[in-house]
């Protein structure tokens, strides 16, 4: 980079010194004093952040920093456009290698210490109740964000070209999300988390459902491969405890890390957030401010890949990243890492008893982002623990590649059409999954039924409420291609009746199921035992 | 990506191998790429467990003699009920088929399970609920020295019944 005048000062001062000729000792002396500042300089090559070209050199000159662009657009800085979501969960991404860190300290990964060490973290290390408390809330809230976060970018089509590639970059990330939350409900070795992780292994094995039916799960076991893969045993134990362990603080984390960074740096190789073209008009507020002639024209090193060729028009509207972007992400910061620290003050994550193989936990259930799918599980282990999941992920996945629609991105739901078409598709998706879920609790499913109590288990697995809605789903989204010929409105539809399904579900086994997954109105209904 | 940029001609993309030199260079690369496949697949081996944990998944339940005709004796540990009836003993596996979790014996001899509400009926058979199938019979033998040995591993036909 270019050097600076600071830094040049402090060096003419000691050659000024040998040429007096002083002695080396005076000359030692001079740097001696000058030392800090000479430090300062070596790190920071530019002066204060006061024009517009130094406030691009901090950018650029700063290995955290240049991972944002030096101009940004003001489209992109807006509450609207991100919600701030993806900082929100990059934020708890970060809270949780810390905290996760320190519970390291003192966890062991054995399965006759693992619950006693739970207790001494949450009872004897000083601050170690709140720290978990934090990693354990925040650990909810990084889902809740990436879900959030991927909502957001759908409605907004952020995942139309040139950004389909971080789309799936994305889907990535979500899937690592959910991995690293389920590995990580083992470790307590509580009840809960052993219950919820026999199932979880169990769903691994399920594909068997389908090799038994066709008779070939003694040449191609699947399931059992799977199974025993993630379990290193046939049952949970200590081996899974240790492969559980190894994933979720050192595999999984490094791949997120990894993927993460490939995420922002496309982020900025896509030319930044999505915006619209209106968000482009001539500009609302000053742009470059009347600096003296900069040595180097960092408009063009904002050149960003969009729709015109056009570098003025790039400059419309942008303003430094510093200190604005960083204002923004800061607020995002605070937002985040407070709620987190005032979640952990105030709540307690659980911790049962300790895990016994012989008495199931009644109900077992799963963290609350997985309980849609114990729903659907309780249909069929295979469709809904292995089938439909994949569905939808390779579905969600490919999105950007089945709707290549050319439209104005960075609107919400693509203007006014799009909200009706969502509205529409949030009331059957509601109607399709809450008259499946009463018809299920009412009337039972084939086997409670005399005429087909006795069908073999792959009708049940290809032909159940999960199956159902799902594919009642890919025909509405059908319909509404049909009728507003664009692939971005079925897209749309059938994003919308996932989500809808999920919220639904989810809500639906948090709430009415209780023991024996019978069907109660609250839990205050629930047969004591 | 930049529209302003000219797609590629699609002759330019699909460009055969023309010469000896670019043939060379693609085999290389190739077996660089095969290789360092194969490397990451025998890693991955190791994994995969070839001894068990639960290897001995058999386990002595006791003299015959000790069970009275038209018991029921339930192990937590291995996880089974033993059966004798009037012709001789068999044993039931105590986890449900669907994913694992440990069912329930009713008072008339129906067990369901606390997961997902699988039942079955005296006879381990399913009779409803998401299970794919009935509970697993587990295999009896006596040992040499006269001991009855369960083995959760080894499935046998349900109505099998030991005589001992
Ligand atoms: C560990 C998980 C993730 C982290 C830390 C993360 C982080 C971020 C951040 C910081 C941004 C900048 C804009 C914003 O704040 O919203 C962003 C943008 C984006 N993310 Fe993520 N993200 C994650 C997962 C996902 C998922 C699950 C998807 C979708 C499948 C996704 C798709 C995108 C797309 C398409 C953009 C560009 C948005 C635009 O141009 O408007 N990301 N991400
Ligand atoms: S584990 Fe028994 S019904 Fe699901």
């Amino acid at each position: 980079m270019t050097k600076d005048d600071k830094g040049s000062t402090a060096t003419v001062e000691t050659s000024e010194a040998r040429d007096k000729g002083d002695s080396p000792l005076r000359e030692f002396g001079a740097n001696l004093v000058s030392t800090p500042r000479e430090f300062r300089d070596s790190v920071v090559r530019h002066g204060k952040p006061t024009s517009d070209r130094a406030k691009s050199q901090v950018v650029m000159s700063n290995f955290f920093l240049h991972i944002l662009p030096v101009r940004i657009h003001m489209h992109s800085l807006k509450a609207a456009t991100t919600l701030g979501l993806g900082v929100a969960t990059f934020v708890l991404f970060i809270i949780l290698c810390f905290t996760g860190v320190l519970l390291m300290v003192y966890y062991k990964p054995a399965v006759d210490q693992a619950y006693g060490s739970m207790l001494d973290i949450m009872n004897v290390v000083p601050t170690g109740r709140l720290i978990r408390n934090v990693h354990r809330w925040s650990a909810h809230a990084m889902v809740a964000c990436v879900f959030l976060h991927m909502a957001r970018a759908f409605y907004t089509s952020a995942y139309k070209k040139p950004r389909q590639f971080n789309w799936v970059v994305g889907m990535g990330l979500f899937v690592l999300t959910l991995a690293l939350s389920f590995t990580g409900y083992l470790l307590p070795w509580d009840q809960l988390a052993y219950w919820a992780v026999t199932i979880g292994a169990n769903i691994a094995q399920s594909p068997r459902e389908v090799t038994d039916a066709l008779g070939v799960t003694g040449v191609f076991d699947v399931g059992g491969v799977q199974k025993e893969l993630l379990l290193g045993a046939h049952m949970v134990g200590q081996e899974a405890l240790i492969r559980f362990y190894v994933l979720h603080v050192v595999v999984l984390p490094v791949i997120t890390a990894i993927l993460i960074g490939v995420h922002f740096w496309r982020i900025r190789k896509d030319g930044g957030m999505v915006r619209p073209a209106a968000a482009d008009a001539p500009p609302v507020a000053p742009v470059l401010s009347a600096e003296p002639a900069p040595l180097k024209t960092y408009g063009l090193m904002g050149l960003m890949k969009g729709r015109t060729p056009a570098v003025n028009l790039e400059l419309r509207n942008t303003v430094t990243a510093w200190p604005n972007a960083l204002y923004v992400i800061g607020a995002a910061t605070m937002v985040t890492v407070l709620s987190m620290l005032l979640l952990g003050f105030w709540f307690d994550a659980p911790l049962k008893e300790m895990a016994n193989p012989a008495v199931p936990e009644n109900p077992a259930k799963a963290p609350w982002y997985f309980l849609g799918l114990q729903e659907l599980v309780s249909y069929s282990a295979f469709m809904g623990g292995v089938g439909i999941p994949a569905i939808v992920v390779l579905g969600i996945a490919l999105v950007p590649f089945l709707d290549r629609e050319k439209e104005d991105a960075g609107v919400w739901f693509s203007g006014k059409r799009g909200k009706i078409v969502t509205l529409y598709s949030v009331l059957f998706g509601t109607v399709t999954v809450v008259g499946m879920l009463c018809f299920t609790v009412k009337f039972g499913w084939l086997r409670d039924w005399e005429a087909t109590a006795h069908v073999p288990q792959i009708v049940i697995t290809a032909f159940n409420p999960g199956t159902v809605f799902v594919a009642l789903f890919a025909l509405w989204s059908i319909v509404v291609v049909k009728v507003t010929r664009s692939t971005r409105m079925g897209a749309i539809a059938l994003f919308t009746c996932f989500l809808v399904g999920f919220v639904i579900l989810t809500y639906f086994a948090t709430v009415h199921r209780g023991p024996n997954w019978d069907f109660y109105w609250s839990q205050s209904d629930w047969p004591v035992h | 990506m930049s529209e302003t940029k000219a797609p590629l001609e699609s002759s330019e993309r699909f460009k055969p191998v023309a010469t000896r030199r670019d043939f060379l260079g693609l085999a290389a690369a190739w077996s660089a790429v095969a290789a360092f496949v194969m490397a990451m697949l025998g890693a991955m081996r190791l994994p995969m467990p070839s001894v068990f944990p639960e290897s001995n998944s058999r386990a002595k339940l006791g003299r015959p003699a000790a069970f009275a005709k038209n018991s029921t004796t339930y192990f937590p540990k291995q996880r089974l009920w033993l059966f004798r009836g009037e012709d001789g003993f068999h044993a039931l596996s105590s986890v449900c088929p669907h994913l694992g979790c440990i069912v329930e014996r009713k008072e008339g001899g129906q067990f369901s399970c606390p997961c997902h509400g699988s039942k079955f009926d005296v006879e381990g058979n399913l009779t409803g609920g998401p299970a794919p199938k009935g509970l697993v019979s587990v295999e009896l033998t006596v040992s040499p020295e006269g001991q009855l040995v369960a083995d959760t591993l080894q499935e046998v036909p349900r109505g099998t019944v030991l005589n001992a």
